[in-house]
């Protein structure tokens, strides 16, 4: 059934399926009127069971993904839209493998992290893990026992979208999984959150789309560029295309440096800065990040999860997906504008860090921070550079959910994120504080976890090219290190406040997902040759692109 | 190629409309005949007469593959007619539907709301065809006249009689400037004829550099605004869409709902036949950017495109009557529409076509919703939608789906609309006026951002604030089942919209120019 023709398909389309099924549920329960609590537990194994099987075929995808070939695999494609020349095309290359596997992974743990299952009674006492425990104002009902079946739906279109979106190379595939991300991530954030989900959501949905729309107009001008190409079945039918893989080709042979301009400039400039602020503000660059402290702090915490996790890895993706391949004068001529505004992010975002006093807002400022990274790499253009960005988006995929994950085990116990209110927590809660410093380490980038080795690619592959935003760089790095060790001060040493003296440690639920994101973070660390050596050849080719031969 | 039919011949192509007539007259006749009427039987009855109608233009539409001048050079019967004939017959089948099941009407009179109806269809299946500026004028009166009569059509309701008072006057100042216009014309013509006018309107108003005259050119850009006029206050765009959020929060909400649709389709089917006989010059509807009396027309229309939009969707932002706030959003609708008639190509007619018919179905799906909301908890506006989504998922969530359509939003049809308004658009940006173009998509990109936000206030209230009470919100089922096979629709659509394509394609032959 799953076969290496369909294996993205399915990967993209399990998580739908499962919708479906959880509204099947939902309308057999409306007949027949089994209890709510059934419902809930069905939607929950639903969903887990899709997502495990969208992992599942992540992982086939990865194995059966050849590294030494540098072009897209695991293809599959049919024609969709006639008249526009629209086809249904998926397929992977080294950049979006390593992207597929992420998603499928972090998605997984995601839904974990969603089950009320796997704890002790009074944590669930504690995190509010009880089905009609309404809010009392002391314990407000945990998100994962609140309208069960409809947070699973969104989840699970989330996944579709994501999935798609990492294995779409078709123009317009691209932009529909694009959208139908940002619904399910609205209603995440609206339904599930926090004080002020409203805001943080309405803000979330209005800076995507105003980035979405300008990206959809740059399509459509590159839509009308590009010289036509043949179909899945061979035939043409527009003169134009939107396949990706063909706009590579043409972009490299300079069809778009070419085109006619748009309002007096160049259209390949314009194109490029449209659909770099459509990509930038997802991932976030500043002056576009200030959706995202306020998505993450109001998000629930499986949702932060896959937003650090995943979302913002959209940014990046996309231009090297777009506008590296596509148009690669625009982006010599832009290149040291990113890495302006990559260093802007490094450094600026980490001084904010330094400010926070609630560990959520820290820990998102400090993905600005990390991505900021991605960023002066990517605009490096050097091979080093680029692996070094792309494996930043890796372990800082695996990296920031795990600190996302440690932010939601005290606030589900506290209730809050102050970092101030704590203190000596690792008197009463040790196997968190371990697990807290081994993610603090791996962000700040201690030698021998991931962390480090994507900081220390990119500095190497940007020093030859920008010798001083490296060196700032670099040095924002102990600003790094700052603010996470003095996070851990404040809130994990000296004397204990005796109101966590009873708090209980990590329970089951907290252990299977955070476990498996250190190892890997460690394994990482030593052999990053795991994730390297299948991005490279993909991203060789695209650097052999961008400099002039 | 056209062929031009007599009297006696035309008559066999114009069985919609005397299935149409027959029904209307009967229809008044069981009024006033049968006493003790409940109001379903007379609905069963429309929608049979609506059935004949729909036979009638069954046999129709795989007649005209080529156009037809009918009833010495009045209407026009071609396959983009046809399309536009459907379109109405739908946007009248479905509220006809929806009005048998309303509060809003006093039962027994329910007869006449639906003769009216069907006179407000003829008319539109007139504006569709016209093809004679004095035809064109009876056939929006035909439209307005009957419609002046449904917005009061509440007896004793303040507001119902307001909106209807409002809707006259305005109606009444924009169809005299219209004909004011249209004198203009004739005057400066000796026709009425729209096939002929297009080509001794050029010769007439030839520019400057051609020896034309000023003082001609004056007169035609004058009558030519005043005949704008008439189609932007049927298709509500700004600066003639000051009536619609009055008369859409005093009128009874079925017919809002088809008036949202319906007479904005016929005006812009009205629009597209006007712009491409006299307006669009240089022979065919392909490639141009200059137009009559050296008026770039189609960029006069991108800025009434432009401007419509943003007004309509700032104005919606703070609306908080759900009536009022859709009665701005249908006019920053009719300005996105407007952006594939500023296109001025076959895409451009095209992405039109394919948006209101689209839209149609969206709109429809919205004010069905508000009708459904307003039937539980007795007004209508959003803090009325609060907790929806405990209180019935399945309103709660097809309301949503119509929401995102509106703002567009893939993988639903009205993302579908919208991106051929755009592709059309854009396809100009490297010609004649790419950097109007530019801009225009720019704007309307930028609005559909600013869309989401009033939307989103209304999805927000559904899912995210608390229930206010215990209320029970139970719509009928009738209304159930149209609203979870209109948001069907709309996915399916959005996702496989080939039978858009093929259908809008194959109905792009229209009789403009002799």
């Amino acid at each position: 059934m799953i076969s290496q023709q369909n294996v993205l398909s399915w990967a993209t389309f399990f998580p739908l399926i499962g919708l479906a099924v959880i509204l099947i549920l939902m309308a057999t329960r409306y007949f027949l009127g089994f209890s709510r609590r059934a419902l809930d537990e069905l939607a929950r194994s639903t969903g887990l069971i899709a997502s495990g099987l969208s992992f599942f075929c992540s992982v086939l995808a990865w194995v059966w993904f050849d590294p030494s070939q540098s072009g897209v695999q695991l293809v599959q494609h049919f024609t969709w839209i006639k008249g526009f020349n629209i086809e249904y095309l998926v397929g992977v290359d080294g950049l979006s493998i390593s992207m597929v596997l992420l998603t499928g992974l972090i998605s997984f743990v995601a839904f974990v992290a969603s089950m009320p299952w796997w704890s002790s009674a009074k944590y669930a006492r504690m995190a509010g893990m009880v089905e009609h425990g309404h809010d009392d104002g002391h314990h407000p009902q945990h998100f994962s026992v609140r309208m069960v079946p409809g947070y699973m739906c969104m989840l699970l279109l989330l996944q579709t979208g994501m999935m798609g979106t990492f294995v779409a190379l078709d123009m317009f595939l691209f932009y529909v999984f694009w959208e139908v991300m940002l619904l399910p991530m609205y209603f995440l954030i609206g339904i599930w959150g926090g004080p002020r989900k409203e805001y943080a959501a309405i803000k979330f949905f209005l800076y995507t789309l105003v980035g979405s729309v300008l990206m959809l107009l740059a399509i459509i001008g590159i839509y009308y560029n590009s010289h036509a190409a043949p179909l899945a079945d061979g035939s043409m039918s527009a003169g134009h295309t939107f396949n990706l893989i063909e706009l590579a080709k043409q972009g490299q042979e300079g069809v778009f440096a070419g085109s006619p301009a748009v309002l007096g400039f160049a259209f390949s400039k314009i194109a490029f800065i449209a659909l770099f602020i459509g990509f930038a503000i997802k991932i976030p660059m500043f002056p576009f990040h200030t959706w995202l402290p306020d998505a993450h702090v109001e998000a629930p915490t499986p949702v932060s999860v896959i937003l650090a996790g995943i979302l913002l890895k959209m940014g990046p993706y996309g231009i090297l997906r777009f506008n590296y391949p596509l148009l690669p004068d625009a982006t010599q001529w832009a290149a040291w504008v990113v890495a302006l505004f990559g260093v802007i992010n490094i450094v600026y975002a980490a001084f904010v860090c330094l400010a926070q006093s609630d560990l959520k807002k820290l820990i998102a400022y400090s993905s600005v921070s990390h991505m900021g990274f991605t960023l002066l790499g990517m605009s490096a253009m050097t091979p080093t550079g680029i692996s070094g960005a792309v494996f930043n988006m890796f372990s800082h995929g695996i990296i920031s959910p795990m600190l996302f994950l440690i932010a939601g085990v005290i606030y589900d116990r506290a209730h809050h994120r102050e970092i101030g209110r704590f203190g000596g927590l690792a008197q009463a809660l040790p196997e968190y504080a371990g697990i807290t410093g081994l993610a603090f380490f791996a962000s700040l980038g201690l030698p021998g976890m991931c962390g480090f080795v994507s900081e220390f690619l990119v500095l190497v592959g940007s020093f030859p090219v920008f010798l001083g935003f490296t060196i700032i760089s670099a040095t924002a790095v102990i600003i790094t290190a700052a603010y996470y060790l003095w996070a851990i001060h404040r809130a994990f040493l000296g004397k204990l406040n005796p109101v966590y003296k009873d708090y209980p440690d990590l329970v089951w639920r907290e252990r299977l997902v955070l476990y498996p994101l250190g190892a890997i973070a460690i394994v990482l660390g030593f052999y990053p040759q795991a994730v390297l050596g299948v991005i490279n050849p993909a991203l060789t080719l695209l650097v052999s692109g961008l400099r002039p031969m | 190629m056209t062929i031009t039919q007599f009297n006696i011949a035309s008559a066999s192509w114009f069985r919609p409309e005397l299935a149409l007539t027959a029904g209307i007259l009967l229809l008044f006749l069981l009024d006033v005949l049968v006493r003790k009427q409940s109001r379903y039987r007379v609905a069963v009855l429309t929608v049979a007469a609506l059935a004949c109608v729909g036979v009638a233009a069954a046999l129709l539409a795989f007649q005209p593959v080529e156009s037809r001048a009918m009833f010495n050079g009045m209407i026009a019967s071609d396959p983009f007619a046809t399309f536009w004939k459907w379109l109405f017959l739908g946007a009248a089948a479905l509220t006809v539907l929806i009005a048998a099941r309303s509060d809003e009407f006093p039962s027994p009179r329910i007869g006449v709301f639906y003769a009216l109806l069907l006179s407000v269809v003829l008319g539109m299946f007139l504006m569709a065809t016209s093809l004679d500026l004095l035809m064109l004028y009876l056939a929006i009166e035909m439209v307005s006249l009957p419609s002046y009569a449904i917005a009061g059509y509440k007896p004793g309701d303040r507001r119902a009689a307001e909106a209807s008072l409002k809707y006259v006057i305005y109606g009444g100042v924009a169809s005299g400037i219209m004909l004011f216009g249209l004198s203009y014309i004739y005057g400066l013509v000796g026709s009425t004829n729209l096939t002929a006018l297009g080509v001794r309107l050029e010769s007439l108003a030839a520019p400057a550099s051609a020896g034309g005259q000023l003082g001609l050119r004056v007169a035609l850009m004058v009558a030519v605004i005043f005949v704008l006029c008439g189609i932007g206050y049927k298709i509500a765009a700004v600066p003639w869409h000051m009536w619609c959020p009055d008369v859409y929060e005093g009128a009874p909400t079925p017919f809002v709902a088809f008036l949202s649709v319906g007479p904005k389709a016929a005006g812009f089917a009205l629009a597209v036949r006007v712009f491409y006989s006299f307006l669009a010059s240089g022979g065919g509807p392909e490639g141009f950017a200059r137009g009559l009396a050296d008026v770039p027309w189609p960029a006069v229309v991108g800025v009434l495109s432009a401007v419509t939009m943003t007004l309509g969707n700032l104005s919606a932002l703070h609306q908080n009557n759900l009536k009022r706030l859709l009665a701005y959003s249908s006019i920053s609708h009719a300005g996105y529409a407007l952006m594939g008639l500023a296109a001025a190509s076959q895409l451009g007619v095209q992405s039109v076509m394919i948006y209101m018919l689209v839209y149609l179905v969206m709109n429809l799906g919205a004010f069905l919703a508000v009708i459904a909301i307003a039937q539980a908890t007795g007004s209508e506006t959003i803090a009325d939608c609060n907790g929806l989504s405990r209180r019935h998922p399945l309103l709660a969530v097809t309301f949503a789906v119509f929401l995102f359509s509106l703002t567009g939003l893939p993988p639903l049809a009205g993302f579908v609309g919208k991106w051929y308004l755009f592709v059309a658009v854009l396809s100009h940006y490297a010609g004649d006026g790419g950097a109007w173009y530019v801009t225009l998509a720019v704007i309307a990109a930028l609005n559909t951002a600013i869309s989401l936000y009033y939307y989103v206030r209304i999805i927000r209230a559904m899912f995210i604030e608390a229930p206010a009470g215990e209320l029970v919100v139970r719509p009928r089922v009738s209304y159930q089942i149209m609203l979870g096979t209109f948001s069907a629709a709309l996915l399916l659509f959005g996702v496989w919209w080939n039978p858009l394509i093929e259908w809008t394609q194959a109905s792009l032959t229209f009789l403009t120019r002799g």
